[in-house]
């Protein structure tokens, strides 16, 4: 069941006609889409459709060559990564999730370094203060291993856990942020169907907590299920928009992904079924 | 740990009667005679950088192994003065491809801090190793030319210095010409845009990297068989060197080998007239300060090379 | 295992001097600790958030010459006509003062160079630490040039109402150079287990990572700069009234090369790490002193430091570690981690 919020509720996301060039080649040439608070949105395309890039101006690792994000109604134009995440704008990554050589629940720890807000000489020479603060944020931590279902692998070595297990622990350190939208970048790919499944539900559990969703994907069952609309881009530029299920019957999109044979083919099925 | 102290370079004001005119018009052809061995030993470091991501703390080591070489050469050899030089440019391209196949080449893929230890641990040995062999007391390397300087209008040069700006000037002109028109120098320029990419398509990288190193260390040879003979030859020499070659490539930009010529020019000119101007104490000094400035205007050097894409 | 051979240590060292009367091993059982804590700052740095400081002796030559000076008085001249003149305060201000101004410069060249990322922090810290050796040589007024500084006063501690404990013999300053390391040793403890010191850690693993978590690199980078300056700061205080001499030879690259080696060797990023490099390598000389020139000592410490970044690249604490470990999960060996799958 998916809820679908009022076309009058302020985007809490707003990407104003972003463009992206690096020299001659161009990355992103005209982004326009907003995100509603509360809904879970996928941006799909092919491979070099500019999702990632798309990502990156989002958060602040990438400066657009023209246009503008607005999260909050704050431009996020110059601002730094650090500055974007608190903010409440936290995202994950699709290669390196995890800071490797710490274990899991210190991941989240240092995903939690902001909580507790002592002072630098309190950490040197304020025990009780520091210790007070430090026992809340391990409790913190666990209550978020616990969401994402890691608990139980608390002590083992973040880059000694399977590629799935890295994703969980690269939402869990986003969620330490206590963010108000999350951006995940292809959070399944590498996950078996059992462990996408759970996925889903951990995504429905974020969004049950009142977080923003933006999802980048490759996995089309699972966009098609979990979303409540989606955006597809190809070639840098906005091809279609809309609910899952518009977008499965939507031409343009088929034959972006498929090419054009396919694209008849597909709809003659759709009509058939 | 005795160390000799440090002998001041540069103390080569003639006393010039006429300030003004005169005095700029000699400051600028010592600019022009420094700046050519600075350049030298910029380009260098920043080739070995760009290309392979080594910080090479051999470097000054390598400049003092060109100055020693050449000392060798036309003293305890008896070779041509004209000949030392060669000699001692074959001996640092030799001792380069020697430390690159047994430092660094094993340690391929290891981060850019542990190459840098390592890079420092060999500097270390060849630094200490020269003190051990050579003793601390200064040597000086005997010219053909004659006394008397080359007067152009009010400047007055040493012949040796003209030769050096020659010797640098055709140097930099080869290393030119090898990068951008030999076989191995377009592996080279593909190796130093995308090692990966270079692989695939069939730059032998292993190759390069020696081929790299090895220039890369000839030049910082060069640069210090050329200043032997204008100043003295001592262990230490190497140190402020390779402080002095790091500013040159941070002000053109790490990586950028026409950034550090033109740096190398710059670095000269600011300390020429540093010294000859505010301080001749500080002299060594107005590297950082470049390097400061640089940081604070543009933090990539004057003539970096494009953001990758991606 | 190694949580406790810190405190071990402590003790051993804290009962030494009862057995030990030769003076010239005590003299190099306090250098050796006036350089481990200079190393334990430089680990600060180099091991907790990635950054090595090539001109770490500036920060330690500046707090020797602070601290001297402080505790001497000085009357320059500036520009303009303008007149300084300092009477000598105790030197325990200038211990103050030194840890103050060091963690300052601290400040100022982090600011300055981790505006950018990569090689430039070792390249300005190097050049800082030969401008600042060119200033103690050069402005002669303040700091004698290369005359030095002489006469510098012992440590001295007031305590009220007991009256006043000088710094004079061996034995002494043994005491106070074990005391301040410990006290160091906590400080970097406490400090790189707070969330300051999780920030450091995440920035060195994996930066995109760490940023997008909301840290803030430059703060974090600047902050971890100055505190390690400040410490270096009193190791050099420590210094100038042990020697009660100063000259600019203190900035010499191959005092910042010792602290380096001490880390590297012990373990960077690891507490124990820089007391055990640091007690190797201040006491290898009196070892090879006998045996071989200082020239050939130095031929052996570069080919040790290389000789350990390809056999124990992470150095002896966590070799040792490892060791430990796997003796301990032997039992329980089957239970291996599951091995990442198919990453990119």
């Amino acid at each position: 069941m998916t809820t679908h919020p009022q076309d009058e509720t302020p985007p809490i996301l707003c990407v104003d006609h972003v463009a992206v060039r690096f020299g001659g080649l161009t990355a992103i040439a005209d982004l326009h889409f907003d995100v509603r608070p509360g809904e879970i949105l996928s941006l799909i395309g092919p491979n070099g459709a500019g999702k990632t890039t798309a990502f990156n101006v989002i958060t602040g690792f990438l400066r657009p060559t023209s246009g503008q994000v607005r999260f909050k109604d704050v431009p996020l134009t110059g601002l730094q990564p650090h500055r974007i995440t608190r903010l409440g704008l936290a995202r994950t990554f699709q290669r390196t999730s995890v800071f490797p050589s710490d274990s899991v629940l210190d991941n989240v720890l240092i995903g939690l370094h902001r909580e507790g807000g002592g002072r630098l000489l309190d950490a040197v020479f304020n025990l009780s203060r520091e210790r007070a603060a430090e026992r809340a944020a391990r409790e913190n931590a666990r209550e978020i291993l616990d969401l994402v279902g890691l608990a139980g692998r608390a002590h083992e070595m973040a880059g000694a856990l399977s590629y799935g297990e890295q994703r969980l622990v690269g939402v869990a350190l986003a969620l330490a942020t206590r963010p108000a939208m999350l951006l995940l970048d292809e959070p399944v790919s590498g996950m078996n169907a059992s462990e996408t499944q759970v996925f889903v539900q951990l995504l429905r559990a974020i969004r049950a907590r009142g977080v923003t969703i933006l999802l980048v994907e490759h996995d089309m069952p699972m966009v098609m299920e979990v979303s409540d609309r989606i955006v597809v881009l190809n070639y840098g530029r906005l091809i279609a928009e809309g609910p899952p299920d518009a977008i499965r019957a939507d031409p343009a999109v088929i034959e972006a992904y498929l090419g054009k044979g396919a694209a008849k083919a597909a709809q003659q099925e759709a009509a058939h079924a | 740990m005795s160390r000799p102290a440090r002998r001041r370079a540069g103390s080569f004001h003639a006393p010039i009667p006429e300030p003004s005119v005169t005095q700029l018009l000699q400051h600028l052809a010592n600019t022009l005679v420094l700046g050519g061995t600075y350049a030298l030993l910029g380009i260098g470091l920043t080739l070995i950088f760009g290309i392979m991501n080594v910080v090479n703390f051999t470097h000054g080591a390598l400049y003092t192994f060109g100055a020693y070489a050449a000392y060798i050469a036309s003293v305890a050899l008896g070779l041509d003065f004209f000949l030392a030089l060669p000699v001692a440019i074959v001996a640092g391209l030799l001792l380069g491809a020697l430390i690159e196949f047994v430092l660094l080449r094993p340690l391929r893929g290891s981060d850019i801090d542990t190459t840098m230890l390592v890079m420092i641990g060999a500097g270390i040995i060849l630094q200490s190793g020269t003190l051990w062999v050579f003793g601390g007391v200064a040597k000086s390397i005997p010219t053909p030319f004659p006394d008397a300087p080359l007067q152009i209008g009010p400047v007055s040069l040493s012949w040796v210095r003209v030769f050096v700006f020659a010797a640098a000037l055709a140097l930099i002109a080869l290393t030119y010409a090898a990068i951008n028109g030999t076989k191995l120098g377009r592996a080279m320029r593909a190796a130093f845009q995308d090692a990966d990419t270079a692989a695939l398509m069939g730059v032998n990288v292993g190759f390069i990297y020696t081929a790299t190193f090895a220039i890369g260390s000839s030049l910082a040879a060069a640069a210090g068989a050329l200043l032997g003979p204008v100043y003295v030859v001592f262990p230490q020499m190497g140190d402020l060197a390779a402080v002095k070659a790091f500013a040159i490539v941070i002000l053109g930009g790490l990586g950028s080998i026409t950034g550090a010529t033109i740096g190398g020019f710059i670095l000269a000119l600011a300390e020429e007239f540093g010294a000859g101007y505010v301080s001749s104490g500080y002299r060594d000094a107005m590297g950082f300060l470049i390097i400061i400035a640089v940081l604070l205007v543009k933090p990539t050097g004057l003539f970096a090379r494009a953001e990758r894409i991606g | 295992m190694m949580r406790y051979l810190p405190l071990a240590l402590l003790v051993v060292l804290a009962l030494l001097p009862l057995g030990l009367s030769d003076p010239y091993l005590l003299n190099a059982l306090i250098q050796t600790g006036i350089f481990t804590i200079g190393a334990m700052s430089l680990n600060l740095l180099l091991g907790y958030t990635g950054q090595l400081s090539l001109g770490h002796i500036a920060f330690f030559g500046i707090g020797a010459y602070v601290s001297a000076l402080t505790a001497l008085g000085f009357d320059v001249e500036l520009l303009f006509g303008l007149r300084v003149v300092h009477e000598p305060w105790s030197p325990l201000a200038g211990f103050a003062l030194a840890v103050v101004i060091a963690g300052a410069t601290g400040y100022l060249v982090g600011r300055l160079s981790f505006r950018v990322r990569g090689a430039y922090f070792v390249i300005v810290t190097i050049s800082f630490a030969e401008v600042v050796r060119l200033v103690a040589l050069n402005w002669v007024e303040l700091t004698q040039g290369p005359l030095a500084l002489t006469g510098i006063p012992g440590m001295r501690l007031g305590f009220p109402g007991l009256g006043e404990m000088i710094f004079r013999t061996k034995v002494q300053n043994y005491y106070l150079v074990l005391g301040i390391a410990a006290v160091s040793f906590l400080v970097v403890a406490r400090f790189t287990r707070s969330r300051f010191g999780r920030a450091m850690r995440g920035l060195k693993e994996n930066e995109a990572l760490a940023l997008s978590v909301g840290v803030n690199a430059t703060r974090t980078l600047t902050i971890a700069a100055t505190a390690s300056a400040a410490m270096a700061g009193a190791a050099g205080s420590l210094y100038a009234h042990y020697f009660r001499i100063v000259d600019p030879d203190v900035f010499l690259f191959s005092y910042t090369v010792t602290m380096v080696i001490m880390v590297v060797s012990g373990g960077k990023g690891t507490l124990a790490g820089p007391l055990v490099g640091g007690l190797i390598f201040g006491l290898l000389p009196v070892a090879l002193r006998p045996v071989m020139a200082p020239e050939a000592q130095w031929i052996v410490y570069g080919a040790v430091l290389i000789l350990i970044l390809f056999v124990m690249p992470r150095g002896i604490v966590p070799k040792l570690e490892d060791l430990f470990a796997a003796r301990r999960a032997r039992p329980v060996a089957a239970q291996k981690p599951i091995e990442a799958e198919g990453r990119p």
